[in-house]
């Protein structure tokens, strides 16, 4: 790692989502929390896999990073400058730059705006291009990177597939020529053969605009297919983070081993070969996490002072962090 | 292993305003007794259709079975009175549902739930029942059975609750379980117990299981037979091995080659399917599969491919069948 600025650099995030009583007089009586002190960096031009079940936190990471959300503490570094410091006015220039899709091309584009005026819009808030004909231009051209045909710029959301709809939720993401899109699920709703086809497009975009990715998901496989480097959550914490290849092949913590393990493979002899070991137990509540290590009442290596003592997340190889005092 | 359903050329259409819609159209294929036999394809392409068909579960209007048979035990289901298949369901053949969120009643208990069931068919009374329910719970792994008798939907987690559906569907000892997208809304960790929690069951009670998804990881791991749909046909059916390792279709060449595999660095590139599936009302009488077909010819165009024997119980209907090697090996 050189001197030099991180691109985007993360250190202690905590997001705690105070859970109230009371109807009139609220009162606050517990946290919910969601993310619990993580930290990472995401060089240029790279992608980072964010895994974990659901409630685990890697989405509120994402809305924390596009300060969708206000977090409770930590620093959001994005080109060396702290996000989280910023005023609404300040933050305009940055919210160009930083851009999200999202999982649900359904719920997530308006099905009352045409296509083309969905892609017009940003450029117009922004001042990118004033003029109406050159931003008309600007939406075809956007489409057509996407794979679609300009002609759609004149047709509403139900007029389209799920797989051309996600194709316009990434259209509109490029509108601000962004230089990090936040990935948010944004292709756990399409069938596997259009899948394929927004991932190829995500991957080409990155090359083609130098673009860095952050990519959210549950599903390993897709993680292990885009990203360079993957991080692994688990109830608000990173418990691993490595080199993609370097992760799947020599997972270190157990819940990342477990995680792999249930993750079935499209080969019947691979998975012959495979061992199905189970891991019991379920998720507990964010609300009220377990003592110490957050993973220790479902992990097959626990000992007593699993229970108390917090894991400290290290370096166990070069590039390769854990959260587990039992490796 | 003796054969215990057998589907015959079973069409199910759906009349809608925007006109017919061919949701399964002429389907043939046997579930023997004991064997785990998967469904797989894409959204739209019928295969909720066709599970809904085997126990006349489809909503008529707009949805309508049209023609065929369905062969269960020696008795043909269209043919039975719809006093004699209320016995057939959830007592010879159960369903579990996709959504364990919504398949169970919000407003009834556990145990009034798993014991409807046990006493409508088995003529259980009450304490029995009740009796037998925490068995059942217990059995799919679910702590303090008896206490959670008494607990309501709410209480239990997404993966309980997928538990507490196979107990029901369990509780009257089926001869075939059809499991609709069983595990889609479920965490990977909670999906692999799921399923291996059903394997386990279904091994050992000897009950048949029809397992729709969309996951080709899931089929891999747990599917003795694989029937794959596109555009309410069966286009190839055959053993795990046989489908995976030697596909003979062009769209399950084109499925296999598009999903991204854990096993595999980074790097390779996926090849997808070009195109999108086709509208189910504006199908002609070709092969629906050809515009996105890589290998396609005119007489794709004209007439529909029959299902081709391969090898020993591996069928595929594609007019390019035989040359299907090589045409794999020059592109």
């Amino acid at each position: 790692m050189t001197n030099a600025i991180p691109f985007v650099q993360i250190r202690n995030l905590k997001m705690h989502f105070p859970v109230t009583e009371g109807v009139v007089i609220q009162r606050t009586t517990a946290h919910v929390k969601a993310v619990d002190g993580v930290s990472f960096e995401i060089p240029k031009g790279e992608t980072l896999g964010l895994v974990g079940e659901s409630g685990c936190g890697k989405t509120t990471i994402g809305r924390c990073i596009l300060q969708l959300e206000t977090a409770t503490e930590g620093e959001i570094l994005f080109e060396g400058i702290d996000l989280t410091q910023l005023s609404q006015k300040e933050l305009v220039p940055t919210r160009a730059k930083i851009q999200v899709i999202f999982q649900d091309p359904y719920s997530s584009l308006n099905p009352r705006m045409k296509i083309g005026n969905m892609l017009d819009e940003p450029i117009r808030v922004h001042g990118i291009i004033t003029d109406k004909v050159k931003r008309k231009e600007r939406v075809r051209e956007l489409l057509s990177i996407c794979g679609l045909d300009p002609r759609f710029s004149d047709s509403y959301p139900h007029e389209m597939s799920g797989g051309q709809r996600q194709r316009v939720g990434i259209a509109r993401a490029l509108a601000l020529n962004p230089e990090f899109i936040i990935c948010d699920e944004a292709v756990s709703a399409l069938d596997v053969s259009i899948q394929a086809q927004v991932i190829n497009l995500l991957e080409d975009l990155r090359e083609q605009f130098n673009l860095t990715y952050l990519f959210i998901a549950h599903d390993l496989s897709v993680v292990r297919h885009i990203s360079n480097r993957v991080a692994v959550m688990y109830l608000g914490k990173l418990v691993e983070l490595a080199e993609g290849n370097e992760l799947f092949d020599n997972p270190s913590h157990p819940y990342t081993r477990a995680l792999l393990d249930a993750v079935p493979i499209p080969d019947p002899q691979a998975e012959a070969e495979r061992a199905h070991s189970v891991i019991q137990g379920e998720i507990p509540s964010p609300m009220n996490p377990p003592s110490g290590c957050v993973f220790h009442p479902r992990c097959p290596l626990a000992v007593d002072s699993c229970r108390n003592e917090i894991p400290e997340f290290r370096q166990t190889k070069t590039g390769h962090w854990v959260a587990c005092n039992q490796i | 292993m003796a054969t215990l359903l057998q589907v015959r050329n079973l069409t199910t259409q759906f009349f809608t305003s925007s006109g017919t819609v061919r949701a399964v159209d002429n389907i043939t294929f046997d579930v023997d007794e004991g064997e785990t036999v998967a469904v797989v394809g894409e959204s739209g392409c019928g295969k909720s259709v066709s599970a809904l068909s085997i126990l006349r579960l489809v909503p008529w209007p707009p949805g309508k079975i049209v023609g065929g048979s369905i062969n269960f035990m020696g008795q043909d289901l269209l043919e039975m009175s719809n006093d004699d298949i209320r016995r057939v369901r959830g007592r010879e053949i159960s369903m579990v549902f996709q959504e364990p969120m919504t398949s169970l009643n919000p407003v009834l208990s556990i145990g009034l739930q798993l014991t409807e069931t046990m006493q409508h068919h088995l003529g259980l009374s009450p304490a029995q029942a009740l009796k037998r329910a925490a068995e059942l719970l217990e059995m799919v792994g679910i702590s303090e059975p008896k206490r959670r008798l008494a607990q309501f939907p709410h209480h239990l987690s997404g993966g309980m609750r997928q538990r507490v559906m196979i107990a029901v569907a369990l509780s009257c000892e089926p001869k075939l379980i059809i499991a609709d997208e069983p595990t889609t809304a479920l965490d990977v960790t909670i999906q692999a117990q799921i399923l291996e929690l059903m394997k386990d069951l279904t091994k050992r009670l000897g009950v048949a299981l029809v397992v729709i998804t969309h996951n080709l990881g899931v089929v891999a791991r747990y599917a003795d037979r694989v029937n794959v749909m596109y555009a309410g046909k069966i286009i190839e059916m055959g053993s795990a091995q046989q489908i995976y390792h030697q596909p003979h279709h062009p769209y399950t060449l084109g499925l296999l080659a598009s999903v991204p595999r854990m096993d595999q660095p980074r790097g390779t590139r996926l090849i997808p399917i070009d195109g999108q599936p086709p509208d189910l009302t504006r199908l002609d009488g070709g092969c629906a599969f050809r515009p996105r077909c890589r290998f396609a010819v005119d007489r794709c165009a004209q007439e529909f491919p029959p299902l081709e024997n391969i090898d020993s119980g591996h069928v595929s209907a594609c007019w390019r069948v035989k040359e299907i090697n090589e045409l794999k090996n020059a592109s």
